[in-house]
Parts: C-alpha cells; structure tokens; sequence
C-alpha cells in the first residue's frame, strides 16, 4: 500500500517537474522577444520580469493545489472503496440470508435510535446512550482498580528480582485463562452481576499493566541509575526523576493494551450478566429478534473501543522522550 | 578546603566471581593524587582502567585494600566524586539545564535557595559554553554537545575529584580535540583534581601531568607513571614542534606497543 503510494508520488513528481522547465523556458523567450528591440523601456522590462513572476508564482500555487488534492485522493479514496464494497457484499448477503437487514434498513433505525439516546423506560429499556455509558463506567472502574493494583505491583516486580522470581509462576499460569472463566468466581464472591462483571474486567485488564511496567523497570538502563548512584539521589528523586520518566512508555503500553481487553471483555461480560450495558443490550435485542440492532450495538462497539484506543495513543505520545 | 584534598589508592584488588572461578582484574594498585593535579590512566582495553576507576567512583568496591578520597574512605559513590561517562548518561526526559540541576540541587538544595542553585547551574553550563542550548532535550544537540553537558553536570556539584570515563571516545577527531582544549581550559579555570581513563596517547600527553600506564590484564597492575612536565597553559599547535611533548608521547607508545604488546 504504501510502496504504491510511494510509486505514484513519484511519477506525479516526475510529471510537474518535467512540465515546470519547459514553461520557464517557454516564458524567457517571451522576454527575449520582448526585449530584443533596443529601444523597450526598462520599467518595461521589470514589469515583464514582474509578470513572469507572478505566473511563476500562481502556477506553484495550482501546482501545490493539485498535489494537496492528488495526496487527498489516494489517501481516501481507497478506504471509501473498500467501505463501498463492503456495503454492496453486505447488501447482497441480506438479500440471500432471510431477516438479515441490508445497510439502508440499519441506517433508518440507526437514526430512530440515536435521535433519543438518553430515555429510560424501566430498567431494562433505557437508550443506547445510557447502555453505552454503563458499559463504559464499568470498564472505567475495572480498569482503573487494575492499574491502581498492577502498575505498582509492576513496578516492584520489576525492581527486586525475589519478587519476579516469586510472582512469575503465577502470572504465567493465570494471564492466558480467558476472562470470562473469571465470572463465576466474582458471582460467587459478590453476589451481585455488577460488581462480578467489573471483577472480569480488573482481572483481564490487569497482566498487560504488570508485565509491562515490570518490563520497562527493568530495561532502564544502566547508564541511568548509574547517574542516580553516583550523585547519591534520595529513593524519591529516583522514582521520580529517573524511573518513573523511563518507565512512563512502557506503562502506557500495558495501558494501553489494558483498555483493549477491557473493552472486548465487557461485552461478553455483560451478556452473562444482565443489566443495562452495551453487551446485554445486544443480547437483549437478539432475544427481541431485533436484527438492525443488533448490527448498530456490534458497530457501536467497534466506534467507541476505536476512540478509546486513539485516545491513549495520544496520551501516550505526549509522554514519549527520544532516546539518545 | 584544604590542601588535605587528594586521593589515595592503597594496595587495591579486585576480584570477580565467574563461572571458572575467580578472575582478578586488578592487583597492587597504589596511587597517590595530588590536589589539583591531571592523572591520566592508560592501557589496551581490558586492562582494568575502568575498573579501577569504578572503585574510585565507588560504583563498586574493592575486594581488598583501601581507597581515600578527601581524608575520607571511599565507601559507595557519593558527589564529592564527579562522574563523567562515556556515553554522556544524560536523562533524556530533562532539559540540559535541568540535567545539571538535578546534580546540583542534590549537592546545595540542602543549603541553598533556589535562585542560588539556579545561578549554580546556569554558570555550569555556561563554562561548557552551552548557554545558547540550556532549555534543549538532549535529543536536540549533538554528541560533542552532550559530552559537555556531562561536564557541566559532574563540576557544577564541585567535586574534590573529577573522573573521566573515556568521556571523548565517541566523539569524532574533530570534536574530541576541540573538547580537550575545552577541557583544558575548564580544569585551569577550576583548578580541579583530575583522574582520566583514555587510550589515546596524543589526549593523555596534552592533557595530563601524569599517566599512569598500567599493564595487560588479568591482575593487571600499575607498570610504570610517566611525569609529563610541559608548561602550561598547552597548546597543541605549539607542541607539535615541541621535542619534549614527542619525548612522552615517544615513552607511552613504547610502553603499550612494545613492553605491553597485546596478544590478540
């Protein structure tokens, strides 16, 4: 994909620049023409030199324009091919597979539903608005009490060696079991669904944040502490001064896979469980038969767990240093 | 401070466990270091002058005898002893400044204010003639630059002993020479006590009073200290047609080339 891009680029390149010559060359014979009689008025000639310039000058600008929309068109255009094509497979499928709703169908309810998103008609009828924020809050609390446990936790790991020596038996056995083998043990702890769907998410979204801080803890390098050793700093300038900065990437990137398997879990999750949520409203919707729903909740979905990972990618970037 | 500031290495080993046993990479080391004087260390590479210069640092201890540095025995590494790595070492989430201010904050927060340690800390950097970069990242600036800022950070804390760890080896020619008058010049100005590790025999004769040559390890030890008596301030153009400057340069070449002629 991008080898063509390149490839393109460079033709396009090679087309201006071979036009752009002659069209100079074609202009300076104008003003050898016009100058040629020796009796032309200098301003004369400055204003010709002038107007040259401006043609110069307004067709560098078209030249630009034309570049700007060339780089547009194939950054674009290509993805709303592929979107088009998926539509017409979709709307083809729907047309084989009985009570498969076709694009324009989901997009007529999407627009019913996304018009009053925020309405509550009993407990187990509320807008999508409010079944996507319960989703979210419980991702939030999970996760969140998954990083006020494991990035610590990932830091001492990471620190003394006894510690890693200790936990890493643990941690390989637990990390691969799938998520939602947890539940039933947060169901019989808690009694409750909610609080036993957030337990799925703290659990799944925890071994990311470890592994990875304990992982950057111990790839600082050794050039660094050994600055902090030989200027005798305190534990907390240590910290924060030295591990916490070079730490930081890493952490993120536990962060950031965290937010991922939260977010994939709390569907599933929230299916088993009941309540309001996005996951249990998709199941709701499949028990109702309501097929464009259930399309518009699995493209839900994808939009938000899409932000929220473009989100910590720019909280990370911000918190990136260049290594030197 | 008194005149009672110098360095005294006693009858120092060291040794290191290894899978084939012990391995001693340094023996019988004794060296004494004047106040203010220049000692380069030179050797080929895995004779031990890191090491060494690792015990003085305090970065690791020796397994037998007695390091003193300041009337004090070197017991870990502490900022009376300014380090200058090889790799310049420079946090690269910190700005120049704040590089040099870390140091310095952890050597006068105590009894300072800020606007003192700051005034520290700009003066550090200005001496290394980097004024201009004190707000970049060390990502911004080339390696000459970064060496300098290494420079700045270990005599901004006023160290009785400064250690330099090969601190031009991974500078170009140009720059290494360019930084060595620097370096000449700063250790003039500051008058301070100088231990070097180099392999360069042209930078241990411009910039030393003494070198300390020390022989091919394992239990490598000190094999001969050559008193460079040149007047100072050096200039190197001016000793390039100095018949004493090509005398020492003359004795170190012979020293590692012909008496300690490496195997490999």
């Amino acid at each position: 994909m991008t080898a063509t891009l390149t490839m393109n680029d460079l033709t396009r390149e090679a087309q201006t620049s071979a036009s752009t010559p002659a069209a100079t060359a074609s202009d300076a014979s104008e003003i050898a023409a016009t100058t040629t009689p020796s009796v032309v008025a200098p301003d004369a000639v400055v204003a010709t030199v002038a107007h040259v310039q401006r043609n110069e000058k307004t067709q560098l600008a078209a030249r630009r324009r034309r570049e700007a929309l060339a780089g547009f068109v194939q950054s674009v255009v290509p993805g709303l091919v592929g979107v088009l094509l998926f539509l017409l497979l979709w709307q083809a499928l729907s047309q084989t597979v009985s009570q498969f709703p076709g694009p324009a169908k989901v997009w007529d309810s999407a627009v019913k539903l996304f018009s009053d998103p925020f309405y509550r008609k009993g407990p187990n009828d509320q807008g999508i608005g409010w079944n996507i924020l319960a989703s979210l809050q419980r991702v939030g609390i999970g996760f969140g009490l998954a990083a006020l446990v494991g990035i610590p936790m990932g830091f001492m790991i990471g620190r003394f060696t006894y510690l890693n020596r200790m936990t890493a038996p643990i941690i390989s056995i637990l990390r691969p079991v799938s998520p939602l083998a947890w539940l039933p043990i947060g169901l019989m702890v808690f009694k409750a669904a909610n609080p036993a769907a957030i337990w799925v998410i703290f659990i799944c979204s925890i071994w990311p944040m470890i592994i990875n801080t304990a992982v950057g803890v111990q790839r600082i390098p050794q050039d660094y502490l050994n600055v902090a050793r030989v200027l005798n700093l305190s534990e907390w300038k240590v910290f924060t001064k030295i591990l916490l900065p070079a730490v930081l990437p890493y952490m993120l990137t536990g962060v950031q896979l965290s937010i991922g398997v939260a977010w994939l879990v709390i569907v599933a999750a929230e299916m088993l469980t009941g309540g309001v949520g996005i996951g249990f409203w998709l199941w709701d919707e499949w028990n109702n038969l309501v097929m464009e729903h259930i399309i518009i909740a699995i493209f839900t979905i994808g939009i938000v767990g899409l932000l929220l990972e473009r989100l910590l990618i720019a909280v990370a970037n911000r918190f990136k240093f260049e290594q030197v | 401070m008194s005149n009672s500031f110098h360095l005294v290495v006693d009858n120092v080993d060291k040794r290191f466990n290894t899978k084939q046993g012990e391995f001693i990479a340094i023996r019988d080391v004794n060296l004494r270091v004047e106040r203010g004087e220049f000692v380069a260390l030179i050797g080929h590479s895995g004779c031990g002058k890191s090491t060494l210069l690792n015990l003085i640092a305090g970065l690791s201890d020796a397994s037998s005898g007695v390091l003193v540095c300041g009337g004090r025995e070197i017991s870990g590494p502490g900022p009376d002893r300014g380090v200058v790595f090889q790799n310049h070492s420079l946090l690269p989430w910190l700005t120049c400044f704040n590089n040099v201010y870390l140091a310095v904050e952890r050597v006068f927060g105590a009894t300072e204010k800020k606007p003192q340690l700051t005034a520290r800390t700009e003066a550090a950097l200005k001496m290394v003639g980097l004024t201009h970069a004190m707000h970049k990242h060390p990502n911004e600036i080339s390696g000459g630059m970064k060496q300098r800022v290494g420079i700045a950070r270990a005599l901004a804390i006023e160290p009785a002993v400064l250690l330099l760890d090969e601190p031009f080896g991974a500078l170009d020619a140009l720059t290494r020479a360019h930084l060595q008058d620097e370096l000449l010049r700063i250790v003039a100005e500051t008058k301070s006590t100088v231990v070097m590790v180099t392999h360069d025999v042209d930078e241990a004769v411009l910039l030393s009073d003494r070198i300390v040559m020390m022989t091919n390890g394992p239990a490598a030890t000190i094999g001969e200290i050559l008193d460079v008596d040149l007047p100072r301030p050096r200039d190197r153009l001016a000793l390039a047609e100095n018949t004493d400057y090509h005398h020492y340069r003359k004795a170190v070449v012979e020293f590692l080339y012909a008496k300690q002629k490496r195997a490999a």
